[in-house]
């Protein structure tokens, strides 16, 4: 058995641990709080933006812009794949989910493929799978801006638009609740505009200055938007996640403090009873 | 019947009311929008948007947009948009010579030099409505 002192060390540890992993939880439970806000907020503009494609769709067809065209998939095409993770780990297995969700996507499409990494965890994953990538960006921080993912979205239009990539699929972790987040694929282009859900027939709008202008203006912003919602999902999927791989490993220091306690007083006990029986013994032997 | 507007950005709800009238700056020049408007969406320049309201007005700055009039509602989207009265006139100047610093510096990249460009437009834009808005004040009457 452990020496008193030795035990009494682990459990101090254990301490400084919980001390940190307790910190930690509640810095994420407060950022979770913000990214959810961010999240809500940034609903309407997107909102609004699906019904205006699905209006443009209406009078547009594929040849009026290149990122409507839905391409022939029967040929030879490649496929881009952008994989939104955390820089950061300490958050339960939520990078590992992510990451293993476009490792199945990218097993069961075999074919010309590049992946764009957004977050360091993505990128050492796709490179240890000597997957190529196309280029890497840092995480976000904790608040991830609109500006933030202007230059992903100028990098995969102008891409797509040159014919390097056939299809271009996001990957990230879409938040559900505070105990769900589902790792899911996305289709970015060619856009699938939604089901007209405003009531009034997109061919009733009058388009200034012409509906292919407006829709050349209007794509880029709409990649741009649909890369920010997601990273912002994966944001507050990194924090809500966080904060669950947190308090459980809290409860774990937790534990683990009282069965050393348990064995520190069973070991001091043990001393005290051998230091009485030692002498017991040495006063009867004089 | 009052025209309900709203002013979205990706960030946020920016402006949401019961307006009389709207003027925003379309990209053929200025857009007057008025109840009963036909349905219409048109792109937006960069400039100024203002929004007169029983006899006030307020003005934003607005950059790189769009506007859809519906039959029940006005939406803006635009990429940013600062409430006049909201914009830091000093941090604006920053912008400015932070923009016409990286102008000058020399060669630039078509991506970086597109970017410096529309930075000091927008840092022009929010010193225009902001000195505007000024030297005004919050206009009355009418």
């Amino acid at each position: 058995m452990a020496s008193q002192r030795e035990i009494r060390r682990r459990i101090g540890s254990a301490r400084n641990i919980k001390q940190i992993t307790r910190a930690m939880q509640f810095v994420a439970a407060s950022k979770l709080r913000r990214a959810q806000e961010t999240t809500l907020a940034s609903r309407p503009y997107r909102e609004t933006l699906d019904e205006v494609i699905a209006d443009l769709a209406a009078v547009l067809s594929g040849d009026d812009h290149p990122l409507l065209a839905e391409r022939d998939f029967t040929q030879a095409h490649s496929r881009l794949i952008i994989l939104i993770t955390s820089d950061r780990g300490l958050a339960g297995a939520l990078n590992t989910n992510t990451i293993r969700h476009a490792a199945r996507e990218i097993t069961e499409h075999p074919g010309d493929l590049k992946v764009v990494a957004v977050g360091r965890k993505g990128r050492d994953a796709m490179r240890r799978a000597r997957v190529p990538i196309a280029a890497y960006f840092e995480g976000f921080g904790d608040r991830p801006t609109f500006a933030d993912t202007l230059p992903i979205a100028r990098l995969v239009s102008d891409d797509f638009v040159a014919g390097t990539y056939d299809r271009v699929d996001i990957v990230y972790s879409k938040f559900v609740s505070t105990l769900v987040q589902r790792p899911v694929v996305d289709q970015l282009l060619p856009v699938v505009p939604s089901a007209d859900t405003a009531g009034i027939p997109g061919n009733q709008f009058l388009f200034e200055p012409n509906p292919g202008m407006f829709l050349r203006s209007l794509l880029p912003r709409y990649v741009a938007t649909r890369l920010y919602q997601a990273v912002l999902e994966s944001t507050a999927s990194f924090f809500s996640s966080q904060m669950v791989a947190m308090k459980n490993a809290t409860e774990n220091a937790e534990e683990l403090i009282e069965d050393l306690t348990l064995s520190y007083n069973k070991v001091r006990q043990a001393n005290i009873t051998r230091e009485m029986v030692e002498i017991a013994s040495g006063a009867r032997a004089r | 019947m009052p025209l309900h507007l709203e002013i979205v950005t990706p960030e946020r709800l920016a402006y949401e009311d019961d307006v009389d009238m709207v003027l925003v700056p379309g990209i053929e020049g200025e857009l007057g929008i008025l109840p009963h408007h036909t349905p219409l969406v048109s792109l937006l320049g960069v400039g100024e948007l203002k929004i007169r309201k029983g006899g006030t007005e307020e003005s934003f700055a607005i950059v790189g947009g769009f506007l859809q009039v519906r039959p029940d509602k006005v939406v803006v989207m635009a990429e940013t948009a600062d409430l006049a009265s909201e914009i830091d006139l000093e941090r604006a100047q920053e912008a400015r010579r932070e923009a016409e610093r990286a102008l000058e510096s020399g060669y630039h990249e078509g991506a970086d030099l597109a970017s410096a460009r529309a930075a000091l437009q927008h840092a022009l834009l929010r010193i225009r409505v902001a000195e505007r808005r000024h030297r005004e004040g919050p206009r009355r009457g009418g």
